[in-house]
């Protein structure tokens, strides 16, 4: 209970410290959000005259802080408005940012979900196979195409998978997250559409992702079936496949337990590109033109999203962790040398 | 005190040797053999890290000798010209009539700069903050733990578009810096734990009851023992650093006056109409081939690294320390 104090406790200064940051952050920038507003109320009066109070207001609308007010009550407005889910008005495109990100979240939620899934599962079931087979002929072959997997970039693969599956073979879309004529609806249609659509991003994504977590599975699976433990149960006559699945295979994937949090934030983080490179309006799509547009109200939001998705993801993860593996206490040792 | 042990060891061998005192020579040729020449012969008995050292180490040829070798690219050649018809231009040329090799063996120095100051920052951090906070506990470790927690959790990339939109930076040192801006924090944390489980060890314990100073304790006792996880993160983070600024540079958030593998990919990719057949491969290939190349010497240098700091594998490989084990042949 004290655990999940700390922990919950932990990951809400974590999202305050990152809205403070970005605070920070956009004050910094260079040209900034302000000059910006200015240049709208310069646009509607006239060269000259500035009004204070529509300055006041415009920047309240789009940046949920006061030109006028000191900067610690700045400070305080702009994160209680964030903590209340108001995250601005965008520049470019003239909606509150909150509308843009609940258009375009479940698109990259949608690819990263699946991708993650893939990877993992495939990337555990060969590690497990390699540890079994180790120093066979499977074994260092699919060591080979893990460690050469594990050097490929994504975007690197994502970029070659454009050009030879949908430029030169035209097998699948270039770009877009589903065909244009259809309606969201749930008709077969369209979720073929929209999984044709993902094919190349998440096999980007899963191909240069799996080799990393089968090492990880085959070194921890190693290590496990060299055990005692393992031993004895083999004498007491355990059955083998009880043992495979029981035994070395749950202890061996609790150590990937830590890999899957820092693949979450990775992931997330790729969106950025991925999504680029594929133009899937997601997340990471809208984050990157609101960059290059300086769309600072965008860019923030979709920022702040992104961090408490993944701090929501690894709480959710660290939580649970401990009723996977029962012997995770409150650490122990802490006394102060 | 480490130093002192060896000198020991070596003089322990038969009782001739051991009445003759070493001389400064026979100090200095132990000290290269188990400082230099044991790691070397450790690393070159193991195909990953030699095969991984000798492609770092044609990087840092192409990187330092080759950019005086070959000609920077410059535009208005014989326009995208496939590889091996122009000796001139061995793999081909652009839209723009630049050489490929040039541009991939030009883009070589500062990727090499950005990852070593990276890599030095992040690993340097990540020690310091480890360390003093697994050694320390109590109070530091409870605010170093939550510092490095919340830089864990920030998604990496889109903080440093962050920075990089802010400082628009331009030295490839302080670029590789920012790239691995969150990089330190898992390694804090796995070199955290590991001074954890250090910390309470018999001759750590006697240390510090014969009241060696908490920084002679770090260095002497504790450090040695968390090399090895020291070096792979320190190619991990490299690794790391070269795919970030490659995708950054792709998409185009980096603005600087040097050239880059991921610019020439988004040259390629940007160019409307070059890329519908497939004579045009060897242009976007090059480019991936030049990253691929790199991370996979990295990625199998770190795989190989572990035996390094395997004091069984290090005894077998040194000349200086007398065999005590059965001999098991190289």
């Amino acid at each position: 209970m004290r655990y999940f104090v700390k922990r919950v406790g932990q990951s809400l200064l974590t999202i305050v410290s990152v809205v403070v940051f970005t605070f920070v952050m956009i004050r910094q920038m260079p040209g900034g959000p302000l000059a910006y507003i200015r240049a709208q109320v310069m646009q509607s009066r006239g060269a000259d005259s500035i009004d204070m109070a529509e300055l006041s207001k415009l920047s309240v609308d789009y940046m949920n802080y006061s030109v006028n007010d000191p900067i610690h009550v700045q400070l305080f407005n702009y994160t209680a408005q964030i903590l209340q889910g108001d995250l601005g008005r965008s520049f470019n495109y003239g909606e509150p940012v909150g509308e843009i990100i609940l258009k375009s979240a479940p698109w990259t939620i949608f690819l990263l979900t699946i991708s993650i899934i893939l990877t993992f599962a495939i990337g555990i079931l060969l590690g497990a196979v390699m540890a079994y087979q180790e120093g066979e002929r499977f074994d260092t072959a699919w060591t080979g195409v893990s460690m050469f997997l594990n050097s490929v970039p994504y975007f690197v693969a994502a970029l070659l998978f454009v050009y030879v599956f949908a430029i030169q073979l035209s097998w699948f879309p270039a770009s877009g997250n589903v065909a244009s004529n259809l309606d969201s609806a749930l008709t077969p249609q369209y979720v073929s559409s929209v999984l044709y659509h993902a094919t190349l991003p998440i096999a980007s994504l899963v191909l240069t992702g799996f080799g990393g977590i089968a090492l990880g599975m085959r070194g921890n699976a190693i290590k496990e079936i060299g055990e005692e433990y393992i031993r004895v149960a083999h004498l007491r006559g355990v059955p083998g496949r009880r043992i495979a699945i029981r035994y070395v295979g749950r202890n061996a994937v609790l150590p990937l337990y830590t890999q899957f949090m820092i693949s979450v934030g990775f992931m997330f983080g790729g969106s950025v590109i991925l999504e680029q490179i594929f133009a899937y309006p997601g997340l990471g799509y809208y984050l990157l033109e609101g960059i290059n547009a300086r769309d600072y109200p965008l860019m923030m939001g979709i920022f702040i999203v992104i961090t408490v998705a993944v701090v929501a993801c690894i709480l959710f993860a660290d939580l649970t962790y401990g009723m996977i593996d029962p012997r995770v206490s409150d650490e122990a040792s802490r006394e102060a040398y | 005190m480490s130093d002192k042990n060896t000198t020991f060891n070596s003089v322990g061998g038969s009782g001739a040797e051991r009445d003759r005192q070493p001389s400064k020579a026979d100090l200095y040729r132990e000290r290269l053999d188990i400082f230099v020449l044991t790691p070397l012969r450790v690393m070159w008995s193991d195909w990953r890290t030699r095969t991984g050292g000798l492609i770092i180490l044609a990087y840092v040829f192409v990187g330092v000798v080759g950019v005086h070798l070959i000609e920077p690219a410059q535009t208005g050649g014989p326009r995208l010209i496939g590889p091996l018809q122009n000796m001139q231009y061995p793999l081909g040329t652009n839209n723009l009539g630049e050489g490929l090799l040039a541009k991939v063996v030009h883009a070589t120095p500062p990727m090499l700069k950005m990852v070593v100051s990276g890599a030095v920052f992040s690993t340097a951090l990540a020690t310091v903050v480890g360390t003093v906070s697994g050694y320390k506990g109590g109070y530091t470790d409870t605010v170093l733990t939550t510092i490095s927690d919340i830089a864990m959790t920030i998604p990496g990339l889109p903080l440093v578009i962050l920075f990089l939109v802010v400082f628009e930076p331009s030295n490839p040192f302080f670029i590789g810096v920012i790239l691995s801006i969150n990089a330190w924090a898992g390694l804090a944390r796995t070199i955290r734990s590991q001074v954890l489980e250090l910390r309470d060890q018999s001759y750590i314990e006697a240390s510090r009851i014969m009241d060696v100073s908490l920084h002679r304790i770090i260095v002497d006792d504790i450090l040695p023992n968390i090399m090895p996880y020291v070096l792979i993160s320190f190619v991990n983070t490299g690794r790391g650093v070269i795919f970030g600024s490659v995708a950054l540079f792709y998409i185009g958030v980096l603005n600087v006056p040097f050239s880059n593998w991921g610019i020439m990919l988004n040259r390629a990719y940007s160019t409307g109409g070059a890329l519908y057949s497939w004579s045009s491969l060897y242009w976007i290939i090059t480019p991936m081939a030049a990253i691929v190349v790199l991370s996979l010497g990295l990625v199998l240098f770190s795989q190989g690294t572990e035996r390094l700091f395997n004091p069984r594998i290090r005894a077998r490989h040194a000349e200086s320390i007398e065999e005590t084990g059965p001999t098991t042949g190289d």
